[in-house]
C-alpha cells in the first residue's frame, strides 16, 4: 500500500506542475497592464511601475514562471495587495469553516445517496425507483444559491429553526453545528442527488453481471450477494464520482458561502475580486490546484483499498 | 388485381428506434415541454411582456404579486415577471452559444487529437486532464473577473469550462474508429485527412457530443445564473435570472417573492434540459438498451 501511495504521489507531481502553469498562463492573458487596472486611471506613472516593480512584471516572463513555480511548490503563495499578509495565513484563518461545510455535505451526500441509490436499483422501474429517479433530478437542477435562498426563507425567516447568519464561533461546538445545518443541507442535496443517480447506475450493471448469477446459482443469500458482491464492486465508480465531486463541492461551496454569509474560502475569493486583488486570485487558485490534486491522490488511493487489482496494477 | 400484403417487418434504423425509446419516455416529454415553454417566452418576451423589464416605476415600488403585476415588482418598480421573461433570453443565448462553442473547439480537438495520436494525443488529452480538474464555477469566476463582466466575456468562461469534456468524449470514438475499414479506404482513395475526419468520422460520434451538449446546456444556464448571482453577471439593468435573485436576496424580508420567482426560473430550466439530457442519453446509450 505505501508503494502504491508513493507510485501515485510521484504521478501527481507532473499534473500539478501543468496545473500551476495553467494558473500563470490565465493570470497573465489578462489584456492590458494588470497594474493599471489595479490602480485605476488616475494613477501616475511612478505609481504604477512601482507596483509592476513589485508584482514582478518589470521582469522577463520565463524568470516570472521559474519564480512563481518554486514559490508555489515550496509553499509560498504570495502576499495580498489589499491586506498585505501572507495568503496562507488569510486562507488558514477561514479554511475551518469551508473544511466544515464540505465534509459536512460529502457526509450528507453519500449517507443519503448511497443507501437510496442501492435501494432504487433493487427496486428498478417500481415506485421507489422512479420517486427516487425524479428526486435526483431535480436536486441537480437546483442551482446551490436557489436552494440555499429557499431553505433560508423556510427554516431562517418563516419558522426561524435556524439563524440566517453563519458567522459561527469555532470554538463553541454547538453553535458551530447549529450554524453548520442549513448550509451543509444546501451543499449536500445536490451531492446526495449526484451520488444516487451513480449508485443506482453502478448497481444495476453490477448485478448484471454472470459473477453475480454464479454467486446466486452457489446458493449464496441475496442479501450477501447484494452486500458483498455487488455493492463492493459498485463502489469503484461511487468513489470517482465522490473524487470529481469535490472540485464541484468546492466551487458550489462560494455560493452556499454567500448566501449564509458564512466566513470561507468563497467568501475570501468574493472579496479579492471586488478589490481586484490579483496577487489574492492567483494564490488562491494555486490553493485550490493543491487541494485538487490531493482529493485525487485520495480519490486513487482509496480504490487501492477497495480493489486489490488496482493496488498491483 | 390483389396485391401482395408487404412484409410485416419493416426494416427500422437505428436512429427512428432512438426517437422511439426517446418519445416513449414520459420525463423525456416533461423536460421537452419546460425547455419549448422557457424557449418560447424567451423568444417572444417583446411581444408577451406586460411591462417594460427596465423602466423604473418609484410609486410601484416593492408591490407583492398580484393585480397589474402578477409577481410583483422590485425595488426600482420593475415589474418581475417581465424581467423573468426578458431575462430568459440571457441565460439561454449565453449557453447556447457557450456550449455550442464549446462543441465545435472541444469537439475538434479531441478529433483531431485522438485522430492524430501517439504523443501529441497524450499531451493535449493531459492539458485537457488539468482543465477538468479546475472547478468549472471557479475557472469561469476567475476567467469572468479577469476579464470583466461582459456578455461576450461571459461566453467565453463558460465555453473554456466545457471545453475539456467535449474533446474527451469525441476523443474516445475517433480511437476505434480510425482502424476500421472505411477510413482506411478513404486513405486509400487519397482523401485529405480533413475530409475523412470532418466528413466520414463526425457523423459517426456526431449523436454522443450532442446528447452531452444537452446535459451540459444545464450546466451552462446554471453556471450563468450563479456568475450573475455572485455579480459577474451581464451589468444592470439588463435582466438576468441570477441578477434578479442577487436583487432579491438584498431585499429578501421585505419581499421575498424577488427571490423565490427568478429561482424557479431557473430550476424550470435546468430540470428541463436536465430531463430532456436524460432522456437523448437513455435513447442513444446501447448499453441501457437491454436493461
Amino acid at each position: 500500500m505505501i508503494g502504491f501511495a508513493v507510485r501515485r504521489l510521484i504521478a501527481a507531481a507532473p499534473t500539478l506542475i501543468a496545473v500551476l502553469t495553467l494558473v500563470f498562463v490565465i493570470v497573465r492573458i489578462v489584456p492590458g497592464d494588470p497594474a493599471l487596472v489595479i490602480l485605476g486611471d488616475q494613477a501616475t506613472p511612478e505609481a504604477i511601475a512601482a507596483l509592476r516593480a513589485r508584482l514582478g512584471l518589470d521582469r522577463p516572463l520565463h524568470e516570472q514562471y521559474l519564480e512563481f513555480l518554486f514559490a508555489s511548490l515550496t509553499g509560498d503563495f504570495g502576499t495580498s495587495l489589499v491586506t498585505g499578509r501572507p495568503i496562507v495565513s488569510e486562507v488558514a484563518a477561514v479554511l475551518p469553516h469551508t473544511l466544515d461545510l464540505t465534509a459536512a455535505a460529502m457526509l450528507i451526500g453519500t449517507v443519503v445517496g448511497v443507501p437510496v441509490g442501492i435501494w432504487a436499483a433493487l427496486h428498478r422501474n417500481r415506485a421507489i425507483d422512479v420517486a427516487a429517479r425524479i428526486l435526483s433530478l431535480l436536486g441537480l437542477s437546483f442551482p446551490v444559491f436557489v436552494s440555499g435562498i429557499f431553505l433560508l426563507l423556510l427554516f431562517a425567516l418563516h419558522w426561524r429553526i435556524f439563524p440566517v447568519i453563519g458567522n459561527a464561533d469555532l470554538a463553541d461546538p454547538v453553535d458551530r453545528l447549529h450554524k453548520l445545518v442549513l448550509p451543509a443541507i444546501t451543499l449536500g442535496l445536490v451531492m446526495a442527488a449526484y451520488i444516487t443517480r451513480v449508485t443506482r447506475s453502478a448497481m444495476l450493471h453490477v448485478l448484471s453481471e454472470d459473477f453475480i448469477r454464479t454467486a446466486r446459482a452457489k446458493g449464496v443469500p441475496w442479501r450477501a450477494v447484494v452486500w458483498r458482491h455487488g455493492l463492493r464492486n459498485a463502489l469503484i465508480p461511487v468513489v470517482t464520482v465522490v473524487g470529481l465531486y469535490v472540485g464541484i463541492l468546492i466551487g458550489n461551496s462560494v455560493l452556499t458561502e454567500i448566501v449564509f454569509n458564512r466566513p470561507g474560502l468563497g467568501k475570501i475569493i468574493v472579496g479579492a475580486l471586488n478589490q481586484r486583488d490579483y496577487a489574492m486570485l492567483q494564490g488562491l487558485m494555486v490553493i485550490y490546484c493543491f487541494l485538487i490534486v490531493v482529493v485525487n491522490l485520495i480519490t486513487d488511493l482509496t480504490y487501492g483499498l477497495i480493489d486489490p487489482r488496482v493496488k498491483h496494477a | 388485381m390483389t396485391r401482395a400484403a408487404a412484409p410485416a417487418v419493416v426494416p427500422v434504423s437505428p436512429l427512428r428506434r432512438a426517437a422511439a425509446r426517446f418519445l416513449a419516455n414520459p420525463t423525456t416529454g416533461i423536460g421537452i415541454i419546460l425547455c419549448v415553454l422557457v424557449a418560447l417566452s424567451a423568444i417572444l418576451a417583446p411581444l408577451i411582456a406586460p411591462h417594460d423589464p427596465i423602466e423604473q416605476n418609484v410609486v410601484e415600488q416593492l408591490r407583492p404579486p398580484g393585480g397589474d403585476h402578477p409577481l410583483g415588482t422590485d425595488y426600482f418598480g420593475r415589474d418581475v415577471l417581465s424581467r423573468i421573461l426578458w431575462g430568459g433570453r440571457i441565460s439561454l443565448i449565453v449557453s447556447l452559444t457557450a456550449i455550442a462553442a464549446a462543441i465545435a473547439i472541444g469537439g475538434a480537438i479531441g478529433m483531431i487529437s485522438g485522430y492524430v495520436g501517439g504523443r501529441f494525443d497524450t499531451f493535449v488529452m493531459q492539458v485537457m486532464d488539468v482543465l477538468l480538474s479546475f472547478p468549472s464555477l471557479i475557472l469561469g469566476l476567475i476567467v469572468v473577473a479577469l476579464l470583466g463582466p461582459d456578455l461576450v466575456n461571459l461566453v467565453v468562461a463558460i465555453g473554456l469550462t466545457a471545453i475539456a469534456p467535449f474533446a474527451r468524449i469525441a476523443r474516445a470514438p475517433v480511437l476505434a474508429l480510425k482502424e476500421r475499414a472505411f477510413v482506411e479506404a478513404g486513405r486509400a482513395l487519397g482523401y485529405s485527412h480533413a475530409r475523412i475526419l470532418f466528413v466520414h468520422i463526425l457523423p459517426n460520434i456526431l449523436s454522443e457530443v450532442l446528447v452531452m451538449g444537452s446535459l451540459w446546456m444545464a450546466t451552462a444556464v446554471r453556471t450563468e445564473a450563479s456568475l450573475s448571482f455572485i455579480g459577474l453577471g451581464v451589468k444592470p439593468p439588463t435582466p438576468t435570472w441570477g441578477g434578479m435573485m442577487r436583487d432579491g436576496f438584498e431585499n429578501i424580508l421585505d419581499a421575498p417573492w424577488l427571490a423565490i420567482f427568478p429561482g424557479i426560473a431557473i430550476l424550470l430550466l435546468v430540470l428541463g434540459l436536465n430531463m430532456v439530457g436524460d432522456g437523448l442519453r437513455d435513447a442513444t446509450d446501447p448499453k441501457l438498451r437491454a436493461e
